[in-house]
């Protein structure tokens, strides 16, 4: 049984949380990997999938970890909610809730919503994404990657390269890797690190180079083009040539280090083909591990309301 | 069989009511439902012997063991993990998953089922959707150790170490090593049960943390 | 009506009084005698109300608030605003000019003070606009506002981005000796901010709203007022860098000061948590609990001047969102006295000499205003304050229109049990006149 009541960010988990969800997404996975995919689990449970902002990628993976659970999922969409049209969050989920669902899934654009929902519902919370805050089921997807590939998260040292200021998964992914005994160190310009890494328990480090070497996973962050306007970087190439990682640098990784990424990747910026295809990257690796993970969150925080006792 | 009472607790003077099976009438019981499952499918052909965690599991690999000192064939041993079939999940979650292990072909197998208690037939319920969802099996038979009544769905076990008339109020359990320090079947008053299993749970989890500190 | 105030402790050191005695206030709103005889009880027919353990100062004055009227209504009224005043035992206010339209004319500080009159409470002083439509771009009609009764000059809510026009403005206002009040908000710095830069930022993945934002306006508007003669009140400082810089500027003769909130006293980043409530965004937001502390000493110490509220309203639906979507600001009239009471006064960190110079002396001072001391024949304009009187704040304490305060729930020590405007009741026993 997990120790929280909803998924809103990594730093409420206990190590033993996180260890659940990690061990449960392995059995998920040996399921998603047979025939027949879909479970009879959460058969007659509602799962709200309230993305007030687009995204594909997370939106399909939350969908089909729903669906191979056997729950039934009613997707609100930014466009087509009332969100836009000028409702108040509150109000969309009083609506939906008044439909007795069991748990929403939130993607959003602003810091804070799922708190919003959660003190507005009884059902569950998981956020999909929220702002510049927070992604959790990123950064466990990230753990049960690497882990599944180290056999260990205790001590392994993790650099998260590019804008970690505008990024929610650094926002999730520092603090989670701290819980179970990871080092982590931001790189990037000063333009792109946020006013205090050791909040997060994070050390910073402004040249790529100085830590590569010492590093057992390199993350690389996707440098958003629409984050260029503010002039944090002068230019995709000047930004490419500083800490971009090609086959030059990546030969000064350690032999067992791998490279991550949380997608979609900017190929030739962050990083080039040859490294993105290479066998040290985990990328398609922490997709795949994706829909288990958020099988085991759904999985976990719905079953945790035994309080109901059967005789 | 000599029914005894007043078998050996658990230490903390909670004691089952009777010990129906002890150790050995177990082991009678397992070597004669290997000879029926092995008579019955006319020798070891297509025949794969799955358990159903925890205990099945422990059982299904006795019943294996017997059938290759019978036949000399060493039959596919498989382990279904039932939770994420349950039909009463958030009441009873299983917040330890083990991992379903099929090793075997399942299309066209003779699978033997095996659990230690029959009860309800709930559990027997969600381990054939549980196998059906790995592949068709030919055909699907059910071993258990003990049937105590009380069925709420139409199933019924094939082979049955020993049949238990029990009260609802009663709980009726497989002791088995690595679970317990003893093998034996025992019916407890429910609420003893209750009490003594909390007092083990606890001592189990001290005994881990424990464990955790020291490191 | 007549009124005795028997048995209050008087603090006013504009007259150097500090001792037990007896007020009466004559019905001609002035006071008629202090520690009157007999007689002059008896041909007075005074109601008697007993100030035993409590203490009576010169009426409050906060020079910050903001009431939304005219244009914002439904966050909040003038007669509604004055309501929460005499609630808090303020006797004045100022009101900040960004209604709607903003008070950049003659016009609105003449309705102003006519629905103030109306509300009959606490008196309002309009503060008037330094730029048309507080766009920092051209001068506002500042002489026809002075005219009309406008106290004071600002264009708070937005810092004035170009320091030429700051300069412009203030070589104009000063030749009608009124103070211009400083919103100091570097809009290149601060961006979108809308919590600390630092810890809170990173922590809640949150706008930082860095420091130097202000005190780079605070830095430049003093310098700007050495050039021009013109007096400068930079309105609630935030920072220990920024209180530093206001501390200078005295040092070296300079027309300056400055004024503190209670919640920049009180509260402090750590105070934000994930719970994302909107009641803790406020602008300039929450420093760290250093700078709280830097704070509290400068206005014990007498480097700040002015303790305001900064009243706020909002509507509750407006709060109810997004933290990055609601609009900055808290309520705090009613709160304020009983939060420097709780955590200052009473603990002896500041003694009620001080307490008088920051809620009554200094603000009037700075609005040019005239003075209202304790003394026989002076306006009967009092707060009598009951410094042991335990409450917890809820949102039926607020005599306001709005509730957005991160005080609900907070247990305070104290309040004010009466006030009066000229000899007018407009609190008694805690409860505000009708």
């Amino acid at each position: 049984m997990l120790s929280v009541r909803n998924l809103i960010n990594t730093p409420s988990l206990t190590r033993d949380d996180i260890r659940q969800i990690l061990d449960t997404a392995a059995t998920f996975e040996q399921v998603n990997s047979r025939t027949i995919k879909k479970l009879p689990t959460l058969r007659g449970r509602t799962i709200v999938n309230l993305f007030l902002e687009p995204s594909t990628r997370t939106k399909s993976s939350f969908e089909l970890a729903c669906k191979r659970l056997g729950a039934d999922t009613l997707s609100v969409a930014g466009s087509s909610s009332s969100v836009v049209k000028g409702e108040s969050l509150v109000d969309t989920v009083l609506t939906l809730d008044a439909m007795n669902v069991d748990m929403f899934i939130c993607r959003a654009k602003y810091a804070g919503s799922p708190e919003i929902i959660a003190r507005t519902t009884g059902a569950r919370v998981i956020n999909a994404g929220d702002g510049k805050h927070a992604h959790p089921t990123q950064a466990l997807l990230d753990l049960y990657t690497m882990r599944k590939r180290f056999g260990r998260l205790e001590g392994l040292r993790v650099g998260i390269v590019g804008d970690s200021l505008h990024s929610r998964v650094v926002g999730s992914l520092v603090p989670a890797l701290r819980t179970v005994g990871a080092e982590v160190t931001l790189v990037g310009p000063a333009t792109f690190l946020p006013a205090a890494p050791e909040a997060l328990g994070a050390t910073s480090c402004a040249r790529i180079d100085d830590v590569l070497g010492d590093l057992d996973v390199v993350y690389m962050l996707r440098v958003q083009n629409e984050r260029l306007d503010g002039a944090a970087i002068p230019s995709v190439r000047e930004y490419a040539a500083l800490y971009g990682l090609d086959a030059r640098r990546a030969a000064r990784m350690r032999p067992e280090a791998v490279v991550m990424h949380p997608g979609p990747v900017n190929r030739g910026v962050e990083l080039t083909s040859e490294v993105a295809d290479s066998p040290r990257a985990l990328i398609l690796n922490q997709v795949n591990a994706g829909v288990s993970v958020r099988m085991a969150a759904i999985y976990l925080l719905l079953g945790g309301e035994s309080d109901v006792v059967s005789d | 069989m000599t029914e005894q009472t007043n078998r050996p607790d658990d230490g903390r003077g909670l004691a089952p009511k009777t010990v129906v099976m002890d150790e050995e009438a177990l082991g009678r019981a397992l070597t004669r439902i290997a000879h029926e499952i092995l008579e019955a499918n006319d020798g070891a052909d297509r025949l794969a012997v799955v358990g159903i965690v925890t205990r099945g599991k422990v059982l299904a690999k006795m019943l294996v063991d017997r059938i290759e000192q019978i036949e000399g064939v060493r039959v596919p041993l498989g382990s279904l993990d039932i939770s994420l079939y349950r039909d009463d999940y958030g009441h009873r979650l299983s917040p330890v998953l083990h991992s379903t292990s099929l090793p075997f072909d399942v299309d066209g197998s003779h699978v033997v089922l095996v659990d230690d208690v029959l009860f309800t037939g709930r559990t027997i319920r969600a381990a054939l959707d549980a196998l059906m969802d790995y592949g068709r099996p030919q055909c699907v038979r059910l071993a258990v150790v003990v049937d105590r009544g009380h069925r709420e769905l139409p199933i019924r076990a094939d082979y049955v170490g020993k049949n238990v008339p029990s009260a609802r109020s009663e709980t009726v359990r497989l002791a088995l090593p690595p679970f317990d320090d003893h093998a034996a079947v025992e019916i407890w008053d429910a609420r003893d049960w209750a009490r003594a299993k909390e007092l083990r749970d606890r001592a189990a989890r001290a005994d881990e943390s424990g464990k955790e500190a020291r490191q | 009506m007549s009124y005795l105030i028997s048995g209050a402790r008087v603090v006013d050191p504009q007259v150097d009084l500090d001792r037990v005695a007896g007020v009466l206030v004559g019905d001609d709103g002035r006071i008629a005698a202090i520690d009157p005889s007999d007689d002059e009880v008896r041909a007075a027919d005074p109601v008697v109300i007993d100030g035993h353990g409590q203490v009576l100062v010169p009426g409050l004055f906060d020079m910050h608030v903001h009431f939304r009227d005219p244009g914002q209504e439904y966050k909040e009224t003038i007669a509604g605003g004055v309501r929460a005043a005499a609630k808090g035992g303020y006797t004045d206010v100022a009101t900040m000019p960004n209604t709607t339209p903003v008070c950049d004319t003659g016009t609105v500080v003449t309705y102003q003070l006519q629905k103030a009159a109306e509300a009959n409470l606490a008196r309002v002083h309009p503060i008037g606009a330094l730029t048309m439509g507080e766009r920092g771009e051209q001068l506002a009609e500042i002489g026809d506002m002075v005219q009309a009764g406008a106290c004071a000059f600002s264009d708070d809510g937005h810092g004035v981005q170009y320091a030429g026009i700051m300069r412009t403005v203030m070589d104009y206002v000063k030749q009608f000796d009124r103070v211009v009040i400083s919103h100091c908000q570097d809009d290149s710095l601060v961006g979108k901010g809308v919590v600390n830069e630092g810890v809170v930022s990173t922590r809640l993945g949150l706008a930082g709203w860095p420091a130097q934002g202000e005190e780079i306006h605070i830095d430049r508007d003093i310098q700007l007022s050495e050039l021009t003669g013109c007096a400068f009140h930079a309105a609630h400082v935030t920072t220990a860098a920024g209180v530093e810089m206001v501390r200078a500027a005295k040092e070296r003769g300079d027309d300056v000061t400055c004024e503190v909130c209670p919640h920049h006293l009180f509260l402090c980043e750590d105070d934000i948590t994930d719970a994302y409530d909107t009641n803790f965004k406020m602008n300039p937001p929450l420093r760290t609990a250093e700078d709280a502390r830097a704070l509290r000493e400068a206005l014990c110490d007498g480097t700040i001047d002015c303790l305001v509220s900064d009243h706020a309203p909002h509507a509750t639906h407006e709060k109810q969102v997004e933290f990055e979507r609601a609009p900055f600001g808290i309520v705090g009239l009613e709160t304020e006295l009983p939060l420097v009471l709780t955590h200052l006064v009473n603990p002896g960190l500041m003694t009620w000499q001080r307490l008088v110079e920051v809620t009554a002396v200094n603000p009037r001072r700075r609005c040019r205003l005239d003075p209202v001391r304790i003394e026989v024949g002076g306006e009967a304009t009092l707060t009598l304050v009951n410094p042991h009187d335990p409450f917890t704040v809820t949102e039926d304490f607020l005599a306001g229109s709005a509730h957005n305060t991160p005080f609900i729930g907070a247990r305070l020590d104290g309040r004010a049990s009466h006030a009066f405007v000229c000899g007018h009741a407009i609190l008694m026993d805690g409860k505000v006149a009708c």
